[in-house]
């Protein structure tokens, strides 16, 4: 019996049992080995619903351990409110140090956004992910995708994107742009902008990926070469609001577009919370 | 603070808070007991019980309290307990031909061994508002013929299967069923899992799709062979004692329809059973999930599979509700990220698109 | 018995994330703090990591000894098999050719073995030249104790990606990974 687990409060340190962990760590290595690869879990019902982050609070469920100090993010906010619901959860069952200072985090859960900071050696980045799958709207049906995989088939992909290019002057995915990892698999970044695309490539921090309701983990190991699916001559172009941060002045960090009054007024802020706090102080 | 989703510490305190008053209600009347819900609204108990994967009438009806009658909700709550629990072993197979059946009803013989028994229906009640149920009147009394339950009863599709005319169902292999609770499912998906997330999936979700077969959506000309609600036993077998004990008794619903086969170059024309099991007493689930049950048998029997009940990754991935509802609510989740990008997206498609109209217009025009 | 971990939960917690790194830093070495008193012919880093990672859900095999596998059945309770069927080997004495171990399908990569193998000496910054995901540049390590043609016939089933195993190489309190994406060339 371990003493961690009456500190949380009945259930086992972070709220899963052992041989779950274990069923998702074997995943983690398997993810990591072949990096953008989706793997098969057996994906638990947790105490929030699917669809609000079950994927990633597995999988720091997995990793989380004393010595880490967490940092849970949504839409780039550490005080958006699934992101307070999250922190607050791993707090109760598992008792970590939190932060909201990126810099300072080992562990860092995320929905929708890549931190504007670098991330280094020590860290590693959980993604929430809804839909696993970078081919579905393609091709709803699994058994058929995982076929397309197994070939690296991505002729459907490439075709929307040439369609998209033709019709309207460019690729028609603003976020959940799909991207090559190590020149083998197609592999869903999760719904971040296109913006935060560049950052998966040759990160120096771990990238884990977990899919809960669809019951998928993947993963992409540090300095791994991931490219935004494009075309030579259309390659891909993120897009970014041309206004400064109304906070903290920058000019090359995500922003959050809030509509400030019914004239059509608008002003925009970093989306990073922690980025424009760095920056103004 | 300049926009209403940050700030959530507080916000998330006080919405507990006001949850918890509005489940409560007028607190001039006395609070409803999960004991009473468990007496008094058996039909959603058991509803919540299946949809939660899990046998306990009393913490079904705790969650059924809890969720404000949201059944959804409460099958979420059961799961996620459930989940915690520590598994001790699989139960045997249940024998449901053993069943001490409140209610049995063959559509497909006007008489059989065992009877025709009615039990506790809706089926012959005329749907009018009893409104001496709004003041609490007296206990009805209890009619004799049902309070003692009766002895086992042949199965209607072993009759078929004597003369040949119901198709054999695969030998028992030996092998364990999977767990989807444990392991991803796989395509394509055996039966035992197909039934498996039938059994939990969503009653709304298989009444649709059972219905759709009926209406050409699939090949389904279904009778109902048999349906029968009752009580059978629970029994295990702990490695140590090396046979079985009984560990209590569970209600469940079973149906079976027979629906014909034409027929194929191995097997001759005959009719084919599609099979629904559903804990608790919940017939419209049970006879929705045979129909479902059939329709999927498509591949196997090398039918023409063109309806959405025939697919089986459409039906298993989208019948359970714990899943769907949490994807389908969590679109209320902030999304400023992507719609930003949708935004910047769309702006600059559209500059373009109105380029091209303003250069498209003074072509014509020179 | 002999014991396995002293913490259950957050022994196997700080194995996996040295596991964790290893695999995801190809060739880095990690240590796992000491543990005294283990089975004839088990050291501390495969013991660990099998505490952390095998139980009866995955089908194991092992050249190792009696005792060590009275104590891998006691511990983590994973059945015993033949080395075409296991999820995870543990070699003590001498590796076996690759081939003999599962790769997975195109499909389902992921069932490619994880092996564990127990080698004389790990040493970082020297040795093998090592390239691909998770290496900046070049990870550089010496492994003592690998049979000879190892690299030859470790180069020639990467051309089988995504099939392939994954190794764990052990020696003492030390482990480093060796993931089928990483590229070897020996020391000139």
């Amino acid at each position: 019996m371990s003493a961690a687990v009456q500190e949380a409060g009945g259930y086992n340190f972070a709220y899963l049992d052992e041989a779950t962990k274990r069923m998702i760590r074997r995943a983690i290595l398997k993810g990591l080995a072949i990096p953008g690869h989706q793997i098969p879990f057996g994906a638990r019902e947790m105490p929030l619903p699917y669809g609000w982050g079950t994927g990633g609070i597995q999988l720091t469920a997995s990793i989380l351990g004393p010595r880490d100090r967490l940092k849970v993010i949504d839409q780039g906010a550490d005080d958006t409110t699934n992101a307070v619901s999250i922190r607050r959860f791993f707090q109760r069952v598992a008792g970590v140090e939190v932060t909201t200072r990126t810099a300072e985090a080992t562990v860092i859960q995320t929905r929708h956004r890549i931190p504007e900071r670098h991330l280094t050696e020590g860290q590693v980045l959980v993604f929430q992910v809804p839909m696993p799958e970078p081919l579905f709207r393609l091709e709803p049906r699994l058994t058929e995708a995982r076929r397309l995989h197994a070939l690296g088939d991505y002729s459907l992909a490439q075709l929307r994107l040439y369609e998209d290019i033709a019709r309207q002057g460019e690729t028609g995915s603003s976020y959940n742009h799909p991207v090559m990892v190590n020149g083998r698999y197609l592999m869903s970044p999760s719904p971040i902008p296109g913006y935060d695309n560049p950052k998966l490539h040759r990160s120096a921090a771990i990238l884990l990926f977990g899919a809960g309701r669809e019951k998928k983990i993947y993963a992409v190991p540090p300095w791994t070469e991931v490219r935004s699916l494009d075309f030579d001559d259309h390659p891909f172009r993120p897009m970014l609001a041309a206004a400064p941060c109304a906070f903290c002045g920058s000019r090359d960090s995500y922003k959050d577009e809030i509509v400030s009054d019914d004239r059509g007024g608008r002003v925009f802020v970093c989306s990073d919370t922690d980025h424009c706090r760095e920056n103004q102080s | 603070m300049y926009v209403a989703v940050k700030g959530g510490d507080a916000a998330i305190e006080a919405a507990h808070r006001w949850l918890a008053h509005e489940r409560r209600g007028d607190p001039a009347l006395p609070e409803i007991t999960a004991l009473q819900l468990r007496e008094q609204m058996t039909l959603a108990v058991d509803r919540v019980m299946a949809e939660g994967s899990c046998l306990d009438r009393d913490l079904a009806a705790l969650a059924l309290k809890q969720s404000r009658g949201d059944a959804v909700e409460a099958a979420f709550l059961l799961r996620a307990y459930r989940n915690t629990l520590p598994r001790f072993m699989a139960a045997e197979p249940l024998d449901t031909g053993a069943m001490q059946a409140r209610r049995r009803i063959s559509a497909t013989y006007k008489d059989l061994p065992g009877g025709q028994v009615l039990g506790p229906t809706f089926d012959y009640t005329h749907r009018l508002l009893d409104f001496t149920l709004a003041a609490e009147g007296a206990a009805p009394s209890v009619p004799e013929e049902d309070a003692e339950g009766t002895g086992p009863m042949p199965r209607v599709t072993g009759f078929l299967t004597g003369e040949g005319l119901m198709r054999a169902e695969a030998p028992d292999d030996g092998e364990a069923p999977p767990d989807l609770t444990r392991e991803p499912p796989s395509f394509p998906a055996s039966r035992p899992l197909r039934l498996q997330a039938l059994a939990r999936g969503d009653e709304g979700f298989l009444l649709g799709l059972g219905y759709s077969t009926q209406r050409g959506y699939g090949n389904a000309h279904p009778f109902v062979a048999e349906l029968r609600v009752g009580e059978v036993e629970v029994l295990v077998e702990p490695p140590e004692l090396g046979f079985a004990i009984s560990i209590g008794e569970i209600t469940v619903t079973e149906c079976q329809m027979a629906t014909q086969f034409a027929g194929s170059r191995e097997e001759p024309p005959q009719f084919t059973r599609g099979y629904g099991l559903v804990p608790g007493q919940n017939e419209r689930k049970a006879m929705a999930m045979a129909l479902v049950d059939r329709a999927l048998m498509a591949r196997e029997l090398g039918e023409e599979a063109t309806a959405p009940a025939q697919d089986e990754e459409f039906v298993l991935l989208h019948s359970d509700n714990v899943e769907a509802t949490g994807f389908i609510e969590h679109l209320k989740l902030p999304h400023h990220v992507d719609f930003q990008s949708e935004l910047e997206k769309l702006r600059s498609i559209r500059r373009r698109w109105e380029a091209e109209r303003v250069a498209a217009r003074k072509e014509a025009a020179e | 018995m002999k014991p396995g971990f002293h913490d259950l939960v957050l022994d196997a917690q700080s194995c996996f994330r040295a596991a964790m790194e290893a695999m995801a830093r190809p060739g880095r070495v990690q240590e796992i703090p000491p543990t005294e008193g283990l089975p004839n012919g088990l050291e501390p880093a495969a013991a660990a990591l099998l505490l952390t990672l095998v139980d009866a859900d995955t089908p194991l095999w092992t050249d190792a000894g009696e005792e060590a596998r009275g104590w891998i059945a006691f511990h983590c309770g994973a059945p015993l098999v033949r080395p075409g069927e296991a999820g995870f080997a543990l070699v003590t004495g001498a590796l076996p050719p690759l081939s003999r171990f599962r790769d997975g399908s195109d499909e389902a990569p992921q069932d490619g073995a994880t092996v564990i193998v127990q080698v004389q000496d790990l040493v970082p910054g020297e040795g093998w030249r090592l390239s691909g995901p998770g290496i900046e540049t070049k990870h550089r390590l010496r492994v003592n104790g690998l049979p000879e043609g190892f690299v030859a016939s470790w180069e020639a089933r990467r051309g089988t990606f995504p099939r392939g195993m994954d190794l764990f190489l052990c020696s003492g309190t030390r482990l480093a990974a060796m993931p089928r994406t990483v590229r070897i060339e020996e020391s000139v």
